[in-house]
């Protein structure tokens, strides 16, 4: 479709001629004009809605809002084009099978030696052998081989050793969905462990002996301490709710040495609902200050955000501090499970805050633990009522922690970032479906590849240059402060407003750091060439040998271009009132727009909304194209000096 | 007067202080006639609590038996409590404590009595010279000179002896337009933009009155820094509403029929009080430690710090665009041009001028536009967010300021020579300090007092290389364009650094700080090391190549 014009959010002056392209995958808009024809690409499987609205003088207005959170705003001339659009989008967006998503063509051009390669990046078995088990107490079970305990755990959960296949099964029989209590992390330092299960079927007043002799199991597995910690959590009244269905929680009398504990996180339908007043919010045209924090603390958000840390931390504390195991567990255990027993590890556990042990604790308490994936994130067309952005908070519970502790994380802020807008692509097969057992029957991994192995290849890119494994901050359990004023009083703007880059910082310390980190590595190179050098000049002079060592190695010139990737700076509008300042030079909207692709073309070019692009660009596979690490692009000096609009250069 | 008799207990044993994050210690609290003095008795570990009197925002005490207990609050907003063993003791250290932080007489207060331990290589009260301002303006424009009407501080009180003002205008029409302007502040230059030309002026508002007055002079004044057929703007920090009602005391605006080349935009920016309640409101959220979600974000909305942070960074953006975007003249003024006016312009330049984000540059500008201007530190900083006196004029105006500056920091974090810790100590100074810069309202009254003569200035000890060291941005470079900054709600954050930052433990923070100094230190070594190399390698090739030659 030609001459649509993409507004701008901010502005209603900014928008830009194009024109859009549907294919299988992607919806495409590229711009008019402009020399460099900016492109916008969206995947299909990003678009969460697509609203038609009413047709104005200037034409048919559509807007798109993506699970990424980036919100597209057309408006296409011919009602019936927009119609036809609107129309195919709808059913593009919401594939009936999992063949459809884009995993299934996305091609990197690896072969498929390099395929299995990728997938063995993450290798759970090693987890639980650095872990510490099988051990004394703990054992592989083999009951679930082939999923006949439990279809959405995984074919191998770690029991305690005193635990029976009869009271694994007994006690299957007695939890919801039959997810029986299991081994998510074992401190091997003190014995502790962090197990997981759904609720029991307790009702008012069933009991389970072989549950109960599980839970005994558990504690026993523990020896240095007499109980073990129950956290359900939920808020009491769903758990006692849950009881009239048969469901329920753990009643302290009928089981010996537990301490039951509830730690209120809402349910999944709430989490959708404040997301979505969070993103009204975000959406807000030129909000006032009080607009928008009303409206942050009427989203309650962070408040949920704030119950899952709480959560994580009374769990981390048990287990490091106390020494008690702890048995976790909601309802189906499938969704606030994982987020406090991956929070939890990630307090405890050193290892998880690198990138590779973060991309095991996902594997280990989502993935493999039955999460659901495609459900969760809408990834096939579905249910919209089980749609809810579970492991967003978690990925915003770490983040708000890199906040406070900014030595502690291997990883940067773009690596959560990406790991999030890839949940959402279906473009690696990771998060497909539901369970271990589905994505096994699909063959996943013989026809999709591994975001881990992606990520891993581009680590450059997502390196926390202020991180030293053998910094204290890295040393054991992370204590975090938890009163609201004093954390996670934060809105993440990098998420939620990821697409409007004017709102962000407009320098990046990291980015920065990364950059003179790299000069670094540079220099010590070069600082080797040199001595070398001067080493066989000294010997070649005391020999009395003419050979003359031409200046040849000045390719290795110093690079003091240690330049952040800045951002363009334009200002933006400062007066809603415009009528009164009509003077603006009518230049000025084109000025802002070529900044912008400046500033696109000097962002890292493996950010997932421009690497889509290159993909494309050279047809879905191009993944060798992107540079390994950042900081490098920058203007010429020129290009700075005479347009500050351009790109800002710290050179 | 002898401090020694407001001082009936000078010393009380077994105190104990008690601090967020830190461990109860035992030790022995002294008073002297400016300080507060905490020594703990442990050996091994000597630790030492100095605090100002005139630090002291307000004093509580109360007590359970003979054990009594003061809590004292502090204008850099830090708390502590100290326990005191003994009524009387504690009642006469409490009394104390109240007279000698609210002595009347400045020259009472600790400045006029300070001696540096530090040698003085620097004479900070001479090193920003309007002399030394306008030798740079002249270098590019010869549009403007330096006028001494106010030598004596005879035209205006809260101006400076020499200003800035255009060639054309004779002192005796500048006695004129004194005349149409509140306070006699009449407009004079704030800042030359060198890309363009283009400037800002100040003054305060022009007193029109209910029948419309108006003064050729004025007019003639401000028309003169207009480029030929170019047009101004008008910056009022007022709402119309405001500035409108200012006329029936008096005050008033620039109508458009009497200045046909300027375009007024009215920005509604808060003063006074308002903005005290704000951060009274805004530190009480801070300190409240309940664990609860949803009544903080509601306090902090409450509150509304960040409000008006918005609407100041705001308005000193529009005037920034105006000047580097449309190529115009800018005229900035509120009621009486001392608060809601210098926050503009300040901001303005630290947007435009490059030179503003250097560290000598920043305190030039403070300066400059803040204590040249006139901006009245004594009063608005007589007391912060614990006091009960409510007096009219105290208002966190330059805390306001400092906080914009942060917050653009915060979003060009390369493009600043000093750091947060520089914008934090000035914040200290200028509520309580051992240097006289911070003291008077304007420089006739600090003329009166001698400060220069009688008190150290701050630029000595902080532009000293021990001290700036803590205040330089590790990975500063420098950037010669026009910063603009978002200002969005989503772009805004509470500056933790004042307001949390006795609350929070800041150790994770401070290791990333020294992290990143590490991270930059050991390249620049590296960057030496090769330099040095590469130079002992090439004479040694020259050496070669001429033996060589031979």
């Amino acid at each position: 479709v030609e001459n649509v014009r993409l507004l701008d959010r901010l502005s209603s002056r900014k928008a830009v001629l194009g024109t859009l392209y549907l294919t299988a995958t992607h919806v495409i808009f590229v711009e008019n004009g402009s020399e460099t024809r900016k492109e916008t690409w969206v995947l299909h499987s990003q678009i969460s809605s697509i609203e038609k609205q009413a047709t104005t003088a200037t034409g048919c207005p559509l807007l798109i809002r993506c699970k990424n959170f980036q919100v597209i705003q057309l408006v296409i001339p011919q009602e019936r084009d927009c119609h036809d659009v609107y129309i195919s989008l709808i059913r593009l967006a919401r594939p009936v099978k999992y063949e459809e998503l884009y995993c299934f063509s996305f091609n990197p051009k690896l072969d498929k030696e390099e395929r299995e390669q990728g997938w063995k990046l993450v290798d759970l078995n090693e987890e639980y052998n650095r872990m510490g088990v099988p051990n004394n107490y703990w054992q592989i079970c083999d009951v679930n081989r082939d999923y006949g305990v439990c279809d959405s755990y995984p074919t191998e959960v770690y029991v305690p050793k005193s635990a029976t296949a009869h009271i694994i099964v007994g006690s299957s029989k007695f939890r919801s969905r039959r997810r029986f209590p299991a081994l998510s992390y074992y401190c091997k330092d003190n014995n502790a462990s962090i197990c997981r299960s759904s609720q029991p079927l307790s009702g008012f007043s069933a009991r389970c002996l072989e549950d109960e002799q599980m839970l005994q199991a558990i504690r026993k597995a523990n020896p240095g301490s007499d109980f073990i910690y129950v956290v359900d959590t939920r808020p009491k009244l769903n758990a006692m709710a849950n009881r009239a269905a048969g469901k329920g929680y753990e009643n302290e009398d009928n089981y010996s040495n537990i301490k039951f504990q509830f730690i209120g996180i809402e349910n999944i339908h709430v989490m959708r609902n404040s997301l979505q007043k969070m993103l009204e919010v975000c959406e807000l045209k030129s909000p006032s200050m009080s607009d928008f924090l009303w409206g942050l603390e009427n989203s309650g958000w962070l408040k949920h955000i704030k119950a899952i840390m709480d959560a994580g931390i009374f769990i981390a504390k048990a287990v490091a501090e106390e020494g008690v195991s702890v048995l976790v567990h909601c309802s189906d255990g499938w969704d606030r499970t994982a987020q406090v027993c991956s929070v939890a590890s990630l307090l405890l556990d050193p290892y998880y805050r690198t990138m590779k042990g973060f991309m095991v604790l996902i594997e280990k308490d989502w993935v493999s633990f039955g999460h659901k994936f495609n459900h969760r994130y809408g990834n096939l067309d579905g249910d919209p009522k089980e749609i809810s952005p579970v492991i967003d908070q978690f990925i915003e519970c770490v983040w708000q922690l890199m906040e406070q502790f900014p030595c502690a994380f291997e990883f940067n802020e773009r690596f959560l970032i990406h790991i999030q807008h890839h949940i959402y692509s279906c473009q690696f097969g990771n998060f497909l479906c539901n369970s271990q057992k589905e994505r096994r029957e699909l063959k996943i991994q013989e026809r999709t590849y591994s975001l881990w192995a992606h990520l891993w290849k581009n680590r450059a890119d997502y390196l926390n240059p202020l991180y030293r494994s053998d910094h204290s901050q890295n040393q054991g359990t992370l204590h975090p402060q938890i009163a609201p004023c004093n954390f996670l009083y934060k809105f993440w703007s990098g998420m939620y407003n990821r697409f409007e880059k004017g709102l962000h910082p407009r320098q990046s310390v990291t980015d920065y750091l990364m950059a003179v980190k790299e000069e670094t590595q540079q220099l010590e190179e070069e600082l080797e060439v040199l001595g070398e050098r001067l080493a066989n000049l000294q010997k070649s002079q005391l020999g009395d040998n003419k050979v003359q060592s031409k200046q040849q190695d000045r390719s290795k010139q110093l690079r003091l271009s240690t330049s952040n990737n800045s951002l363009a700076n334009t200002p933006q509008e400062y007066s809603n009132d415009l009528k009164s300042f009509p003077s603006r030079s009518p230049s000025q909207g084109d000025e802002e727009d070529s900044a912008l692709i400046l500033t696109q073309d000097n962002l890292k070019s493996s950010d997932p909304d421009l690497s889509a692009n290159s993909d494309q660009e050279s047809g879905v596979e191009d993944l060798s194209c992107r540079s390994p690490s950042g900081g490098g692009c920058l203007p010429s000096e020129d290009s700075g000096k005479d347009s500050d609009e351009a790109v800002f250069l710290a050179g | 007067m002898e401090f020694a008799e407001l001082i009936k207990t000078p010393r009380a044993d077994n105190v104990v202080l008690h601090r967020p994050f830190h461990a109860a210690v035992e030790g022995t609290l002294c008073l002297t006639g400016h300080h507060l003095i905490f020594s703990s008795r442990r050996h091994d570990n000597a630790e030492e609590l100095w605090l100002l009197h005139s630090n002291i925002d307000s004093c509580e005490k109360r007590f359970v038996g003979s054990l009594g207990t003061i809590v004292i609050k502090c204008k850099d907003l830090r708390i502590i409590q100290l326990d005191i063993p003994g009524m009387e003791e504690c009642l006469n250290i409490a009394s104390s404590i109240e007279v000698l932080s609210t002595l009347d007489s400045v020259t009472l207060l600790y400045p006029f009595f300070y001696r540096p331990m530090f040698e003085v290589l620097e004479d900070g009260w001479r090193s920003f010279l309007p002399d030394q301002e306008f030798e740079l303006l002249s270098s590019a424009t010869d549009e403007w000179r330096l006028s001494c009407i106010n030598k004596e501080f005879s035209v205006c009180p809260s101006y400076p002896p020499v200003v800035i003002v255009p060639k054309c205008i004779t002192d005796e029409e500048l006695r004129k337009v004194a005349m149409f302007r509140h306070g006699s502040r009449f407009p004079v230059l704030s800042y030359y933009h060198r890309k363009n030309g283009m400037i800002m002026m100040r003054s305060s508002q022009p007193l029109t009155g209910t029948n419309g007055r108006r003064c050729k002079e004025d007019e003639k004044l401000i028309n003169a820094s207009l480029r030929p057929g170019k047009r101004g703007y008008i910056i009022d920090t007022r709402s119309l509403n405001v500035a409108q009602q200012a006329r029936a005391k008096g005050g008033g605006f620039e109508q458009e029929v009497h200045y046909p080349q300027w375009r007024r935009i009215h920005k509604g920016i808060e003063r006074f009080n308002i903005l005290q309640e704000s951060l009274i409101k805004l530190v009480e959220a801070c300190n409240d430690q309940s664990h609860n979600m949803d009544r903080w974000l509601s306090k902090l909305e409450a509150s509304n710090w960040l409000t008006h942070v918005k609407e100041i960074l705001t308005t000193a953006c529009l005037a920034a665009q105006c000047i580097d975007r449309e190529g115009a003249s800018v005229l900035v003024h509120g009621t009486e041009g001392t608060d809601s006016t210098l926050q503009v312009t300040s901001l303005a330049q630290i947007i435009l001028d490059p030179r503003c984000r250097t560290i000598h540059g920043f305190e030039s500008l403070v300066v400059r536009e803040w204590l040249q201007a006139g901006h009245p530190f004594q009063q608005r900083c007589a007391q912060s967010a614990y006091s009960n006196s409510k007096q009219k004029w105290e208002a966190p105006v330059f805390l306001l300021f400092l906080d914009c500056v942060w917050q653009i920091l915060r979003q060009f974090p390369c493009s600043f020579e000093f750091n947060e810790q520089f914008l934090i100590m000035l914040f200290e100074h200028a509520y309580a300090s051992q240097f006289g810069t911070f003291l008077g309202n304007n420089e006739s009254e600090r003329a009166k007092l001698k400060l220069p003569q009688k008190t150290m200035s701050l630029w000595s000890w902080v532009n000293r290389k021990e001290e700036l060291s803590k205040f330089q941005n590790p990975i500063y470079e420098a950037n010669s364009l026009v910063i603009w900054p978002a200002v969005a709600p989503q772009s805004l954050q509470l500056w933790a650094g004042v307001f949390l930052r006795w609350n929070r433990p800041s150790q994770y923070l401070e290791e990333a700080q020294e992290e990143m100094v590490k991270i930059i230190k050991y390249n620049k070594e590296l960057q030496d090391k090769v330099k040095v190399l590469r130079r002992h390698l090439a004479e040694m090739e020259a050496a070669e190549r001429a033996q060589g030659n031979l």
